[in-house]
């Protein structure tokens, strides 16, 4: 009889990525083909937006030259086609996050997602107050006396959602403070998280600081004092192998275009018991059971919270961009982003005048810093690398509160991708090195 | 274009000597009626304070302060050392001159005739991202000259 081994350390089994397969990756990719200023383009602002492999950009295509018809309707055989597409990329989705099926839900960004999670909340204390719906919702109900709490280094998407929630619910605000190297002071967060903590919401990966949040604690806080955990997964779900069930969050979310999709496509994880008990959104078609002039009721979660005809096509990209990163490996594409962002931070920190924002070169980060020069504003920093070909986001990143925490109001960032070499960053250290003496500094 | 093309050498000197800059250290004039202005560029956090003094419908004093990239403190720069004498309504053509230069995408040329070192921003009509931190200080200076009048 045969014995079928396999191997218990995948991590030596599969190599590691070099430049040579980067080469290949950025290949597939038509956007980094083109040169920029007369010099072949450095693209290092995945952290806003992603370029598209020609197999996401074919897959969009592809929908609308042979399947293209609304989801969920219609007997016709395109509309079958399309609806079998829409619900497979869903499962692929579910499958990359480690979520079950019914808790995938499609939303236009992570912005959406969190705004959906907000309102849902406030409505569940409507229903809640009229006797509406299922009676956990008294549970989940946030109102006057309750906190909800954030952190200091949030994105916007994930501030602004709950500064609202709390100006309509009477719920107070509260943040869990950064300490000078920019990580969560965990001591603060254990006296903040208390029996009036609702609901945390915070960043997996910070956009700013590059940090990776410590989930596994932080769940710990919420769970003991029985609050929602809300994860924002922007900068970490394109990045590295994210299993929901193991971070044991009560809900996720992030962006397609973040992740090598087109724009207008997010996902928002939540658990289903969750999901199936919270008021919807947004209402309208396809999310219903029963019509009647004067009240409706509700499908179960995900149709409960996909009003409206849906995202089809993008919802095929993002599957099929899911698929092209898995291809790849998750955790070895974490791994070279590591490198290349502690190549970014260790070479930064040799340039006179340069301050990097979050943890210095040695301490972990994801594939992104951003920092200031000074005596150069952000934006002439970010002109003078685009005349290099060289394209990185400047300004406050939507993240005011941080920044104006570490005394700046504008910063550059330099984020790399799959694509990216270490060739790469240090074109990019080498032209960042010549910015002040340019601007007379 | 090249990068030089944008950050003339004007535009370079400008941004770091700052023609006006010091609104609390400079007194408006004793009789002219001021105004001013405070504009905000939220995108890159580009900020402004501008006081427009005004004296027998001549500009005599124009002071600022403001905190932002190279353009918009060189513009601003350019802009007081160029106003101030000017008469209010040459004040308002000039600032509509430069206006239609910038928001031309390139397609206007600045006549130097009429706006002198301000013809050097000439180059950021090309970049709309930076059209807003040239332009900046004309707004506020627009704003300001309607109160003073």
């Amino acid at each position: 009889m045969a014995v079928v081994t396999t191997p218990t350390t995948l991590e030596h089994a599969v190599p590691a990525m070099d430049n040579a397969e980067v080469l290949r990756i950025r290949n597939d990719f038509p956007a980094l083909s083109q040169t920029v200023n007369g010099q072949p383009l450095i693209y290092l602002d995945s952290g806003a937006t992603s370029q598209n492999p020609l197999s996401v950009i074919e897959a969009e295509q592809e929908f609308y030259e042979q399947r293209n018809a609304a989801v969920h309707r219609g007997a016709h055989h395109l509309a079958v086609e399309a609806t079998d597409a829409f619900e497979d990329a869903r499962q692929t989705v579910a499958d990359f996050i480690g979520a079950n099926y019914e808790e995938t839900v499609w939303t236009s960004n992570a912005t959406e997602g969190l705004n959906l999670i907000s309102y849902a909340l406030s409505n569940a204390a409507l229903w809640a107050s009229q006797g509406r719906g299922d009676r956990r919702l008294k549970d989940l109900a946030v109102g006057p006396g309750d906190d909800i709490v954030v952190t200091e280094m949030e994105h916007h998407a994930n501030l602004i959602p709950w500064q609202e929630l709390a100006f309509r619910t009477g719920a107070t605000l509260r943040y869990i403070p950064i300490d000078n190297s920019g990580s969560l002071d965990l001591e603060q967060a254990e006296a903040i998280i208390g029996e009036r903590t609702r609901l945390l919401a915070f960043t997996h990966a910070s956009n700013v600081l590059g940090i990776i949040n410590p989930v596994q604690n932080l769940v710990a806080m919420a769970r003991k004092q029985g609050a929602l955990v809300v994860l924002d997964a922007c900068q970490s779900a394109p990045h590295l192998a994210l299993d929901v069930k193991t971070l044991d969050v009560d809900f996720a979310v992030f962006s397609g275009h973040k992740m090598l999709a087109p724009t207008g496509i997010g996902v928002l994880y939540g658990k289903q018991e969750l999901l199936d008990a919270l008021p919807p959104f947004l209402t309208g078609g396809s999310m219903i059971t029963t019509v009647t002039m004067e009240r409706a009721e509700y499908l179960p979660a995900p149709q409960r919270f996909e009003a409206g005809t849906q995202r089809i096509s993008q919802a095929v990209a993002l599957a099929t961009a899911v698929n092209y990163l898995s291809e790849t490996g998750l955790d070895r594409l974490h791994r070279w982003e590591s490198e290349l962002g502690q190549r970014m931070v260790a070479g930064l920190e040799r340039i006179e005048g340069i301050r990097v924002l979050g943890p210095g070169a040695g301490v972990e980060r994801i594939g992104l810093a951003a920092f200031d020069v000074a005596g150069v504003h952000a934006h002439d920093v970010g002109q003078f690398l685009d005349a290099r070909g060289i394209a990185v986001r400047v300004g406050h990143h939507c993240a005011q509160p941080l920044h104006r925490r570490l005394g700046l109001t504008a910063t550059t960032r330099a984020s790399a991708y799959l694509y990216n070499t270490t060739d790469d960053i240090d074109q990019f250290l080498d032209a960042v090195s010549g910015v002040r003496s340019y601007f007379r500094v | 274009m090249s990068l030089d093309q944008l950050y003339q050498q004007i535009i370079l000197d400008h941004s770091k000597t700052r023609h006006g800059s010091g609104l609390s250290a400079t007194a408006a004039p004793e009789g002219a009626s001021t105004g001013q202005s405070h504009q905000l560029n939220p995108v890159c956090g580009d900020e402004v304070t501008l006081r427009v003094a005004v004296d027998h419908g001549k500009v005599a004093q124009i002071s600022w302060d403001g905190e932002g990239c190279s353009i918009s403190m060189a513009s601003a720069s350019v802009l007081s050392e160029m106003a101030e004498g000017m008469s209010v309504d040459e004040l308002h053509e000039t600032i509509a001159a430069f206006r239609e230069v910038l928001r031309s995408r390139g397609k206007v040329h600045a006549d130097p005739e009429i706006l002198g070192d301000a013809a050097a921003f000439e180059g950021v009509a090309r970049y709309a991202a930076r059209v807003k931190c040239a332009m900046i200080s004309w707004v506020a200076a627009e704003d300001a000259l309607k109160q003073a009048s």
